[in-house]
């Protein structure tokens, strides 16, 4: 078991953080030309120059660009219209029609900024062809916003979902060991046999959570390696701190399992019910959504969820180097959080019915 | 209260929503007896003994065990029994030894006294061939046998066992009343359950359970006489048909 405790995740951690990635390439790219001019070559050159589009094919009409991406096979379709030369020329004005399958609206937003950007180039570079040919006093005003990513320079993926994804695969681990564990107890009967004993409610739950806490802890320490090693995450803050508000964190947890398992008979029970919060706990966590786009009443909740704070704590501290002064809002919510959870479990344990 | 009773309950009755499982069983155990719960399956029995060792809050009555109140001074009950459920619970992942360890540390054995009582514990079994092996490989002869000598490791003053042989062989079966003997010998109050009328006549006294109530308790001797039956199995059929 031991073997698969740790093997399991730490595997999740190499495939999930190089597959998880929001970045949108290989878009399929066609275009259909009515123009077949030097400015609408021009145009297609472009996005063919760009690393983003496959440019696949010239369609020769509109009714068969859209049948084939109906059947999937183009993602995007550049629609040049006729005389669109003669247009940008005499009337310094023209249309393009995009049409981009938004099947999967992410990757449809992601490539409707990207072909803007190429529009949007070309057109700066045809203004300033055109202005040096008509009137060549008045001199081209570029304004160009160069942007500058913080903390993530190169918008490297892995960077940003390497920590996010080691605090899920810690969560989990904890969450679903601790919740079936007391159960297994109760299901093959020890569990009566422990409750006949003298043994205090608080020695009994310290020794059930801290294997787990251990457990947990070791995961930790494993991920952070392979994130070092693998994928190369900087880790800019305190190792300490970051170990420290694991700690807190785990207990949030592993208080967590163990309710769930007083109120549970049998291990599929809990089994449901802890895999009921971590969706709800991963997919609220702003971890693959932001939680900033979230309705109102979602963000409230998120306030709820521990996984967004230990998420947030991981990226502050890793790439941000954020200190503990920093960090001290989740800290203290985490560790409310905590107390809480660990009372309730305590409370809700109790050795005769 | 009888200080030679190391067992008093009185009107104790458990309430499951309407059903009355335990309904208002009054009886004492002396000390150093061999008492015989009997009953046939759904009778109450289980539910009346976990009141007794504090695992299950009575809804009304009162009860004594080891001198204890079972509603307020359940965890020092704990103190002074042993258990032996149904179902085998010892850790079926942890070795002879380890178990043994455990347990003992459970009830607060010093170091050196876990160490005694594991030697004493393995001759007495003669298990000192698998005292490193997982218990979940042992037979279940060994297992109840083990399991019985762990609920003893706290010298208790009363040990609680609930069925104790279900399933176990003749031989085996015969082996572990030696071993109830043996301790009832050195003192220990013996509350057992069993569905085997011969171990009934084992029994120093006997009380037999119909849908919640107890309505037999004397010697078997006497109760065969009050039935007019020869068997224990007769007394049985007789009261629990109605």
């Amino acid at each position: 078991m031991l073997p698969i405790i740790f093997v399991l995740p730490l595997l999740q951690l190499v495939i999930l953080s190089n597959a998880a990635t929001f970045e949108v390439k290989n878009i399929k790219f066609a275009y259909i030309d009515h123009d077949h001019s030097s400015s609408s070559r021009a145009l297609i050159e472009k996005f063919e120059a760009s690393t983003y589009f496959n440019v696949l094919t010239d369609f020769p009409s509109e009714t068969q660009a859209s049948s084939a991406m109906l059947k999937g096979e183009v993602d995007v379709v550049l629609e040049i219209p006729s005389h669109f030369e003669r247009n940008l020329q005499k009337e310094k004005n023209a249309n393009l029609g995009i049409t981009i399958n938004a099947i999967d609206g992410a990757a449809a937003g992601v490539e409707n900024v990207y072909v803007s950007q190429i529009i949007q180039s070309y057109n700066k570079h045809i203004k300033t062809d055109l202005m040096q040919r008509l009137d060549a006093q008045i001199q081209p005003v570029n304004i160009a916003s160069i942007p500058l990513f913080w903390y993530n320079e190169t918008l490297n993926y892995k960077t940003y979902m390497v920590p996010g994804i080691l605090v899920l695969l810690v969560t989990m681990i904890t969450l679903f060991l601790s919740g079936m564990n007391i159960v297994r107890e109760k299901e093959i009967g020890t569990l009566e046999q422990i409750n006949v004993t003298p043994i205090k409610k608080s020695q009994f739950i310290i020794g059930k959570l801290f294997p787990f806490w251990v457990i947990g802890m070791g995961l930790l320490t494993i991920g952070l390696i392979l994130a070092r090693l693998i994928f190369d995450v900087p880790m800019i803050g305190s190792l300490f701190l970051m170990y420290f508000y694991t700690s807190i964190y785990i207990l949030v947890i592993l208080g967590m399992g163990l309710f769930i398992s007083n109120f549970t008979d049998t291990q599929q029970q809990a089994m449901f019910i802890a895999w009921f919060f971590t969706v709800i706990f991963i997919l609220m966590s702003g971890l693959f959504t932001p939680i900033e786009s979230m309705p109102e009443w979602a963000q409230t909740l998120t306030e709820f969820n521990p996984i967004k704070y230990f998420v947030e704590v991981m990226r502050m501290v890793m790439l941000k180097g954020s200190g503990l002064m920093d960090i001290l809002p989740q800290l203290i919510k985490t560790l409310v959080y905590a107390l809480i959870m660990n009372g309730l479990a305590v409370w809700s344990y109790k050795k005769a019915s | 209260m009888n200080n030679n009773n190391v067992i008093q309950a009185e009107g104790l009755t458990k309430m499951f929503g309407d059903f009355k499982a335990v309904n208002a069983i009054t009886f004492e155990v002396k000390k150093g007896e061999i008492f015989g719960f009997l009953g046939a399956n759904g009778a109450g029995k289980t539910t009346a003994m976990k009141m007794l060792i504090g695992i299950s809050i009575p809804t009304s009555g009162a009860a004594h065990v080891a001198g204890f109140d079972v509603f307020t001074q359940a965890e020092d009950i704990k103190k002074n029994i042993g258990y032996m459920s149904q179902k085998f619970a010892l850790y079926d992942d942890l070795t002879v030894k380890e178990n043994i360890t455990f347990f003992g540390g459970i009830y607060g054995l010093s170091k050196l006294k876990i160490k005694e009582k594991t030697k004493e514990l393995i001759d007495d079994l003669g298990l000192q061939e698998v005292a490193n092996q997982l218990v979940g490989s042992l037979p279940l002869g060994w297992k109840q046998k083990l399991s019985f000598s762990v609920a003893l490791i706290h010298e208790p003053k009363i040990v609680f066992l609930d069925e104790p042989t279900g399933g176990v062989d003749p031989i085996t079966r015969r082996q572990f009343w030696e071993m109830i003997y043996r301790a009832a010998h050195e003192g220990t109050t013996i509350f057992v359950t069993t569905h085997y009328m011969d171990e009934a006549e084992y029994c120093d006294r006997v009380s037999i359970m119909v849908n919640g109530k107890i309505e037999a308790l004397d010697t078997p001797k006497k109760l065969k006489e009050q039935f007019k039956v020869d068997s224990m199995n007769d007394v049985f059929l007789k009261l629990a048909r109605g």
